[in-house]
């Protein structure tokens, strides 16, 4: 499609992160077929800010499950950070999600029996890290995200806003080469879904490739890269100069 | 640091189950009747046979114990008359089953009548045993001092006695009266050694009793003859008894119950009542053995229906548990899980589960045969290996029907994980 020369005008040293090429991805509903993404080409670099905007139906969750490696797509292919992951096994995308994705969901998504500091550690107590490398990981993610004092809380004693807080220190465990974040304000107010996002723009400043779903344009303001889905189509890219 | 993840996930384990304690401890009851049972099985059972092999031990697996038993229709008609019965053993019953029966090794008669013995002021009711110097040779103890019965003694029908070690101490003895003379009834004795006393204990009968006097038995048969006295209230009896005891030993222990057999049809020939008892110890342990396995049966069966219905009702737990961890199974999976984490996260909860029924089952399993013991009077021993292998049983139960629950969970699909409500 027209993606890839939507980021031609970057300069040329950045390396492409994501490379989605006439990416299809159908699912059988009983008899009948019904085709989330019809043929969908994006070229996503280093460094970017992208958020993938459209209607619901659109496919723009279905692109965002794609990108997490939480599926494979019909046909086409992906690479993400050189790694051809259309065909991987189930441990294979395990492992890539593992070592080179953070998720930001909704609904938080913490695990409401562990404490803060026991969620922030997840991702590394699955990378194998030693119990006290670890702790002090989290001891510093949780500072990063202005919850230094929250460490031993549980999810439940916490804000929306900090909980959300909580969910992005998680996904920057495993030092990601993307952040996925899926509607991250969506179950916040006005005012915290702002500080949420200027935590974000902030990673985003400091190298972090980020791609978000959303439907609220003043939101998609943020990013840099704004892609319009309609149909399982990329609709059209809009860039900021 | 592997061990380091283990103690975490078990943590993580324990953690998840104290959060729903009445229901993770109902769910563990099955575990807990199952393995309890497997205890006071294996207790009782262990017991038993550990009862009958002290028997065994004490009475010998190769021997036969033939003794003097009065008829009861003796016993009946005997009244305020005098009254002579005759029973028991005879000397030809010993020489024909030493002679006939090629399996036995020896056969040891024996006669005895109770005198009061003296040594100096002391005096002590014993039990004189007139026998063969075989006798040691059957009833194995260990001399203390000085020497036992010989065939020369019998040749010699020398007045000699031998002591046990606790009718030595009754009668102030040491083993300097060895050479002294003791008085039994109206004659003396040398006393020419001494040995162990066993005590009977309990419902085992050793041919042997601590009140034994061993002598020769020609000298028994030539000092207090065939027929005795007795005197009970009122009435005199008078009893003609040839043997009281023949003790039988038989080559192998194979052959102990044919012979048994055999000479319970001989004796069933020559005579007309039945004035006589055949013991032998090795149908103890077969006695035992039969009991043991009842118990086996009926407790096994309890363990087994105990440990399959705890079986199910842990893994209907894990799977209602699953159901409602849904979404941590998602979060865990988008973050990077792989399926044999999960699985492992699972089977981990499960197996702390049924081990901790397990522990439990096995502190309420030691108490059954501790009640047993008091109430029934049954000697139960709790074995080692009885301990391991109830917690044996309770990680495979946690393994076994864990697994389902756990590979349910594995193989959820993420992203519909990560929707569930």
């Amino acid at each position: 499609m027209a993606a890839p020369a939507a980021d031609a005008s970057r300069p040329a040293a950045q390396e492409e992160l994501i490379v989605l090429q006439d990416v299809h991805k159908i699912y059988q509903m009983g008899t009948a077929q019904v085709k989330a993404l019809a043929g969908v080409s994006l070229s996503v670099r280093r460094g970017g800010f992208w958020a993938i905007m459209g209607p619901s139906g659109s496919g723009k969750s279905t692109m965002l499950n794609l990108l997490g490696c939480l599926d494979r797509p019909t046909r086409g292919r992906y690479v993400l950070n050189r790694h051809d992951v259309s065909t991987l096994s189930d441990d294979g995308l395990s492992e890539i999600r593992l070592r080179e994705i953070g998720f930001v969901f909704q609904s938080f998504n913490l695990i409401p029996q562990l404490t803060v500091q026991e969620n922030i550690e997840l991702p590394l107590y699955y990378q194998g890290w030693a119990a006290a490398r670890s702790a002090e990981r989290a001891e510093e993610l949780a500072a990063m995200v202005g919850l230094g004092d929250r460490s031993g809380h549980r999810p439940t004693e916490l804000s929306g806003g900090e909980q959300q807080r909580v969910a992005v220190a998680r996904s920057l465990a495993n030092d990601p080469s993307v952040l996925l974040a899926d509607e991250p304000t969506g179950n916040l107010d006005s005012a915290t879904g702002q500080q949420i996002m200027e935590l974000f723009a902030e990673l985003n400043r400091r190298g972090k490739t980020i791609v978000l779903v959303t439907h609220e344009p003043h939101i998609a303001g943020y990013a840099g890269h704004r892609l319009h889905m309609r149909d399982g189509r990329v609709d059209r890219i809009e860039a900021e100069a | 640091m592997h061990r380091s993840r283990a103690i975490r996930n078990i943590r993580l384990g324990i953690k998840n189950l104290m959060l729903h304690k009445l229901r993770s401890m109902l769910t563990v009851l099955g575990v807990v009747f199952g393995v309890g049972s497997v205890i006071a099985m294996l207790a009782v059972g262990e017991g038993a046979s550990r009862e009958a092999l002290e028997q065994i031990r004490k009475l010998g697996s190769n021997n036969i114990i033939l003794s003097a038993l009065k008829p009861v229709e003796d016993e009946q008609t005997s009244g305020r008359t005098a009254f002579m019965s005759m029973y028991g053993l005879l000397y030809e019953d010993e020489q024909r089953i030493r002679q006939t029966m090629p399996a036995v090794v020896r056969a040891v008669p024996v006669k005895h009548v109770r005198k009061e013995g003296r040594l100096g002021e002391r005096a002590l009711e014993l039990r004189v045993m007139g026998t063969t110097a075989d006798w040691f040779a059957v009833v194995n103890r260990p001399v203390l001092a000085g020497r036992k019965l010989t065939q020369s003694d019998l040749d010699g029908q020398a007045a000699v006695c031998v002591l046990t070690e606790y009718g030595t101490r009754r009668l102030l003895a040491t083993e300097h009266t060895i050479g002294q003379s003791l008085r039994i009834g109206g004659d003396y004795y040398e006393v020419i050694g001494i040995v162990q006393s066993e005590q009977s204990s309990g419902s085992i009968q050793t041919p042997d009793q601590e009140v034994d006097a061993y002598i020769p038995l020609n000298v028994a048969q030539a000092r207090y003859g065939d027929i005795s006295m007795r005197r009970s209230a009122g009435s005199q009896e008078m009893e003609m008894v040839e043997l009281h005891m023949i003790l039988v030993q038989v080559r192998s222990s194979d052959e102990v119950e044919p012979t048994a057999d055999a000479i319970q049809s001989m004796l069933k020939r020559f005579h007309k009542k039945e004035d006589y008892r055949i013991s032998v110890p090795l149908a103890l342990l077969r006695q035992a053995e039969a009991t043991k396995r009842t118990f086996n049966i009926v407790l096994g069966s309890i363990a087994g229906i105990s440990l399959l219905v705890g079986g199910i009702g842990i893994m209907n737990i894990m799977l209602a548990s699953v159901t409602e961890r849904t979404r941590e199974i998602g979060i865990r999976r988008a973050i990077g899980a792989k399926q044999r984490q999960i699985i492992g996260q699972f089977l981990i909860e499960t197996i702390v589960l049924s081990t901790v029924g397990g522990l439990i089952g096995i502190a309420i399993g030691m108490m059954i045969p501790w009640l047993v013991t008091r109430l029934a009077g049954m000697p139960t021993i709790v074995p080692a290996y009885g301990i391991v292998l109830s917690l044996c049983i309770s990680v495979g139960v946690g393994i076994v029907f864990g697994l389902y629950p756990a590979v349910r969970a594995a193989k959820m699909d993420p992203i519909v994980a990560l929707r569930h409500e």
